[in-house]
């Protein structure tokens, strides 16, 4: 028991397959209606089955796409929006409020008036991905900027370094850790809405899936499609946390 | 949408002056300037007519939400719908964050998985929640806790890691026992992280309720918002966003205040409390999804 003690992560992993055994027997004794909750097993069986009948992985690529599309979006005007913010004082003042109340506000409710403007069409998943996504990344980069060590400035200008010299050779590598930081809470925004947006419009990838596999009422093919979309999650939150550890100084 | 991790720049500069004020001023006029032209274009068939409604069309139409009695019957449904969530989400992950902070094992073992789901969209989890509740307001409730557990419980669970030592030691010193170091030492000392898990549960609960009534159900503001989308009311539909917007607002700088308020007479109590406050999003990435 003691060295259990020392593996939370085993005593976690042995949990969850002792919940996943009770669930099957729950299940195979009536216990837990199967329309509700399918066994675990069926579960993990119909990953094959959405695979060949929604192709999982392509749709997989399609929020992947969507979600890149409104990240770039996002950082083309979002560094250069919160640079500005930065340069300009007075502007940066006067819209942090602004900004920081937008980050608050359920954006997410705007989609029927995108639905409007632009369809059903990949254009309404990117302007939603894109609006939650860029608020960070400009409140990030002010941020950043604003941190930037004074002695290393100072070092700059001891050096007579030009003012596009010291953006690109000291004011940036600073704040890239504290701009990262922004990316990547913009990237988890970003894909949480347009993974909403997928399942509330019927259209896109996986969040369309979990929405089809539902109407059918397959559902093994719906906590599949749903454990899909948790993976993809983990994985944009895992892959972003690695590289912002790397980015940050020690 | 739920904050997380973005610090709030503190004003570098001379903070409210008339510069700052007037920037503020001239924007707003800016932006009702452009949006009255796009809906003159819309008027005069160069764009889309009716998509970008007249400002006062949408005044009148918010003065006409409010004067309706369905309005009410649909701001009942989704408050009733958002606190019974709230609560029920806030409670269990209270329990669960003390848990989880007051042994590293559970912590270690539990924390992969809450990070995992916490990441999520929540919103995927609404057809189990239709399989297991139905569609009608239990389905918005069950969303609206799972929306709030996850903020809540992250917090929580740093507020009771960050809890100053020395205070445990002194409260074992007098040989409290299990309820009093509860009730003397970890409840005051996390006041301010669980408050702060409690707003940004609160924020993120009013999204899910909403965003689960735009699916399925027959009543709620996210229903009526759908229901003037279909009808193609644009102007309805934007008072009806404007004043869930506003409603939110209100909510969330209400929590503020309290949290000022319950800041302002606790004595600092965890060894990195204001390190709490911060991470209690960033240290997590992203503590809770709508």
């Amino acid at each position: 028991m003691s060295k259990l003690h020392k593996m939370p992560i085993v005593v976690g992993l042995i949990g969850l397959l002792a919940c996943a055994l009770i669930l099957e027997y729950s299940v195979d004794a009536g216990w837990v209606m199967q329309l509700v909750v399918p066994r675990p097993s069926d579960t993990i069986l119909a990953f094959p089955e959405v695979q060949a009948d929604m192709d999982l992985f392509g749709n997989f690529f399609v929020t992947l796409a969507m979600t890149a599309a409104a990240t770039l979006l996002a950082l083309i005007i979002g560094v250069p929006f919160g640079y500005f913010l930065y340069r300009n004082t007075r502007y940066g003042v006067a819209y942090e409020g602004w900004l920081a109340a937008a980050f608050a506000a359920p954006t997410v409710l705007l989609y029927p008036l995108f639905l409007v403007i632009f369809g059903r069409s990949h254009a309404t998943l990117i302007a939603m991905g894109f609006i939650p996504g860029a608020i960070p990344i400009i409140i990030q980069t002010r941020q950043g900027l604003l941190g930037v060590s004074k002695t290393l400035l100072n070092v700059g200008r001891s050096f007579n370094v030009s003012e596009r010299d010291m953006f690109w050779k000291i004011q940036l590598p600073s704040a890239v850790p504290t701009i990262f930081t922004g990316i990547r809470i913009g990237v988890m925004y970003t894909l949480v809405n347009i993974v909403a947006i997928e399942y509330l419009i019927d259209f896109g990838g996986l969040g369309r899936i979990v929405s089809e596999m539902y109407f059918r009422f397959d559902t093994p093919g719906t906590y599949a499609s749903i454990i899909a979309v948790v993976f993809v999650s983990v994985f944009f939150y895992w892959g972003f946390g690695r590289v912002e550890k790397w980015l940050r100084p020690v | 949408m739920a904050q997380a991790g973005v610090t709030q720049a503190k004003p570098a500069v001379p903070s409210m002056d008339g510069s700052v004020r007037r920037i503020r001023l001239f924007t707003a006029l800016g932006l009702v300037f452009a949006w009255e032209i796009i809906a003159t274009l819309g008027t005069v068939g160069v764009l889309y007519n009716d998509v970008v409604p007249h400002i006062w069309n949408i005044v009148i139409a918010i003065y006409e939400e409010l004067i309706s009695a369905g309005f009410y019957r649909d701001l009942g449904i989704t408050f009733a719908e958002h606190v019974v969530g709230f609560i029920v989400g806030s409670i269990i992950a209270i329990f669960v964050g003390i848990w989880m902070g007051t042994s590293p094992l559970v912590r270690g073992a539990l924390e992969p998985y809450l990070n995992a789901i916490g990441s999520t969209p929540k919103i995927i989890f609404l057809p189990i929640l239709f399989l297991m509740f139905g569609t009608g307001i239990e389905s918005k409730m069950a969303k609206g806790s799972l929306s709030a557990f996850f903020p809540v419980v992250f917090t929580t669970t740093l507020g009771m890691v960050l809890i100053n030592p020395v205070l445990i030691r002194v409260g074992k010193t007098f040989n409290l026992n299990k309820w009093q170091m509860i009730t003397k030492i970890y409840m005051p000392a996390m006041v301010n992280p669980v408050i702060t898990g409690l707003r940004l549960g609160m924020a993120i609960t009013v999204i899910g309720v909403l965003v689960a009534e735009l699916k399925f159900a027959d009543g709620g503001l996210g229903y009526r918002l759908g229901i003037y989308y279909e009808q193609f009311r644009i102007a309805p539909m934007y008072a009806i966003i404007l004043i869930i917007f506003a409603l939110a607002a209100a909510a969330n700088v209400g929590m503020t205040r309290l949290q000022d308020r319950v800041n302002r007479h606790m004595a600092p109590t965890t060894t990195k409390g204001k390190k709490a406050a911060a991470t209690a999003s960033g240290g997590l990435g992203v503590v809770g999804t709508s």
